[in-house]
C-alpha cells in the first residue's frame, strides 16, 4: 500500500524541483549587489549574527505537544472499537476506561497551566 | 496498485491528474481571494487582464518563471531550496487519500486485440483504511518545510515566523485530533469510503431503543457533532495559517515570515503548499460532516441513473456519472474554501498568547469535554449513525 504513496511523493518532488530548476534558467541575470544580498531587515544596515536566542517556551511546547499527542493517538483505536463494545455489553468499563484516562490527561494539562507552563509572557 | 498494465497505467495517470487538479485550483483560488477580497472591501480588485481579471492568472505564472534567481548569501542554500519543494510535498499526498468521487466501474472490453477487464477504478490516489490518520499525520509535516525555510534563509524576521509556525501548528493539532474522536466512535472507521456510505440517506439513529427518523435532514455527520465541527474547522484555520491565526506571516510584524527571502517561483511554491493544505481540509470537513461527494437524500441516485441512461455504453455512462458525481464535491469544498476566504477578510488577527491561550486552554478542554459527552450519550442511549 506504501508503493502508490512514494511515487505520488517522487511525482510530486520531481514537479517542484523541476520548476524551480526553470525558474533560475530563465530569469535575468543580474549584478550582485551588497545592499540587494543583505538579509532583509527594516531599513537599517543588517546587524544579524550566527546566534539568535530563542524563547524556551517554543521548546516546551514541543515537549508538551509530544506528550499530549500520544495520548491522543490511543483514543483513536479506542474510539473505534468503542460501539462494538457498546453492542456486545461492555460499554460501561470501557467507558470508565476512557474516564480515567482523560481524567489523567485533565490532571497534566492542569497542572501545566498551574506551574505557568502554557503562559506567554 | 494493480494487476496488470492497463491498471497500473490508468491508476499512475489518476494519481497525475489529482495532483494536477489540485494545482490547477490554486491560481482560481487566488483569483477567488483577491476578487472576493476587492468585493468585501469595496473595490475592483484585478480586473484588466482579460474577462473579469481571469488571465491575470496566466500573467502571474508567468511573471513567476521569468524572475530573477535570488538566494541570500548567508542562507544555507540546500535548506533554501529544499523547503518550498517539501512545502508542496504533505498537501498534494494527503489529497491523494481523498475520496473525490464514486468508485468506476468498468465491465470487460476489447483492447488492441485482447480482452481487458473487469476493473474497478476507485476515483483517490490510494484508499487508505487508516485515511483520516494518514491525513492528519501527513498534512503535519507541512511544519518541516516552514521549519526549514525560516532556518535555511538566515533571516530573523524568516526564523521567527518559521517558530510561531511550528508551535501554533503543534498545538491546534492537538484540538484537531480530538474533535475527530467523537465522530469516530459513531462511525467506527477510519476509512473514508465506509463514512460517506454510513451518511447516506435521511438523518435516522438509534435512541433509547426507539428509531427516529427526520425526513427532512441528510444524515450528516454535523448534524450528530456540531461541537466537534466548529472545533475542527477552527483548529483547521490554524492548520493552515490562516487569518485570524496567521501569525507566522503577520505582516505587520514580521514582513512575511517564513517566506521573507523567497520570491518568484519559489514563493508560489509555498503558495500552493498552504492552498493544499486549506484544499485537505476542506475535502476532510466535507467528508467527515457533510457527506462526502454524496448529494443529500437519494439524489445522487437519481442523478447518476439519469447521467448513465444518456450514455449508451455502461462504461462510459460510468465514467460520466462519476465525473458528475466529482463535480458536487469539488462544488462542497469549493464553497469551504470560499469561507477561508470570507473569513480572512472578516476576523481580526490574534494576539501570540491569545492564541495559544485558545489552543491549549479553550479547545483542548472543550474537545475532551466533546469525547466524555459523546462516549457516555452512545453508552446511555445507544445512538447510532
Amino acid at each position: 500500500m506504501i508503493l502508490p504513496i512514494l511515487v505520488l511523493a517522487l511525482m510530486v518532488g520531481t514537479f517542484g524541483t523541476l520548476l524551480v530548476y526553470v525558474a533560475s534558467l530563465l530569469g535575468p541575470k543580474k549584478k550582485k549587489t551588497v545592499a540587494k544580498y543583505m538579509p532583509y531587515e527594516c531599513g537599517l544596515p543588517g546587524q544579524e549574527t550566527k546566534k539568535t536566542n530563542v524563547s524556551i517556551r517554543f521548546y516546551l511546547t514541543a515537549i508538551l505537544f509530544i506528550m499530549f499527542d500520544i495520548e491522543i493517538l490511543f483514543l483513536y483505536p479506542w474510539a473505534v472499537a468503542y460501539r462494538d463494545f457498546v453492542d456486545a455489553g461492555q460499554g460501561a468499563f470501557m467507558f470508565w476506561e476512557l474516564f480515567v484516562f482523560i481524567g489523567l490527561f485533565v490532571f497534566g494539562l492542569l497542572w501545566e497551566i498551574k506551574a505557568k507552563a502554557l503562559d506567554w509572557e | 496498485m494493480g494487476s496488470d498494465v492497463f491498471e497500473i497505467t490508468v491508476n499512475v495517470i489518476k494519481m497525475l491528474i489529482i495532483f494536477l487538479l489540485m494545482v490547477q485550483l490554486v491560481p482560481i483560488l487566488v483569483w477567488v481571494e483577491r476578487r472576493g477580497s476587492a468585493f468585501i472591501q469595496n473595490r475592483f480588485g484585478p480586473n484588466r487582464v482579460g474577462p473579469l481579471g481571469l488571465t491575470q492568472l496566466l500573467a502571474d505564472a508567468v511573471k513567476f518563471l521569468f524572475k530573477e534567481e535570488f538566494v541570500p548569501p548567508k542562507s544555507h542554500a540546500l535548506l533554501y531550496y529544499a523547503a518550498p519543494v517539501l512545502a508542496l510535498i504533505p498537501g498534494a499526498i494527503a489529497f491523494g487519500g481523498i475520496p473525490l468521487s464514486m468508485p468506476i466501474d468498468i465491465q470487460p472490453f476489447q483492447m488492441f486485440g485482447s480482452e481487458w477487464g473487469p476493473y474497478t477504478f476507485k476515483f483517490q490516489s490510494y484508499d487508505l483504511d487508516i485515511g483520516i490518520l494518514f491525513i492528519l499525520a501527513i498534512s503535519s509535516l507541512g511544519a518541516y518545510a516552514l521549519l526549514l525555510a525560516g532556518w535555511g534563509s538566515n533571516n530573523k524576521y524568516s526564523l521567527f515566523g518559521a517558530l510561531r509556525a511550528s508551535a501554533q501548528m503543534i498545538s491546534y493539532e492537538l484540538a484537531m485530533g480530538l474533535s475527530l474522536v467523537g465522530m469516530l466512535m459513531l462511525y467506527q472507521t477510519l476509512n473514508f469510503s465506509n463514512m460517506v456510505e454510513l451518511q447516506k440517506g435521511p438523518l435516522h439513529f438509534m435512541f433509547f431503543g426507539k428509531e427516529i427518523l427526520i425526513p427532512f435532514l441528510p444524515n450528516w455527520g454535523i448534524f450528530y457533532q456540531p461541537l466537534g465541527f466548529i472545533l475542527f474547522a477552527t483548529a483547521a484555520f490554524a492548520e493552515t495559517n490562516r487569518l485570524p491565526f496567521d501569525l507566522p506571516e503577520a505582516e505587520g510584524e514580521l514582513v512575511a515570515g517564513y517566506h521573507t527571502e523567497y520570491g518568484g517561483l519559489k514563493m508560489l511554491l509555498f503558495y500552493i503548499g498552504e492552498y493544499g493544505h486549506m484544499m485537505v481540509a476542506s475535502a476532510v470537513m466535507v467528508t467527515f460532516y457533510f457527506g462526502g461527494y454524496e448529494l443529500p437524500f437519494s439524489l445522487s441516485d437519481s442523478l447518476t441513473g439519469a447521467v448513465r441512461g444518456a450514455f449508451s455504453s455502461v462504461n462510459l455512462g460510468n465514467v460520466m456519472a462519476a465525473l458528475v458525481i466529482h463535480v458536487v464535491m469539488l462544488l462542497k469544498i469549493l464553497f469551504f474554501l470560499w469561507v477561508f476566504i470570507w473569513v480572512r477578510w472578516t476576523l481580526p488577527r490574534f494576539r501570540y498568547d491569545q492564541l495559544m491561550d485558545l489552543g491549549w486552554k479553550t479547545m483542548l478542554p472543550w474537545s475532551l469535554a466533546n469525547v466524555l459527552a459523546t462516549a457516555y450519550l452512545i453508552l446511555m442511549a445507544g445512538s447510532a449513525v
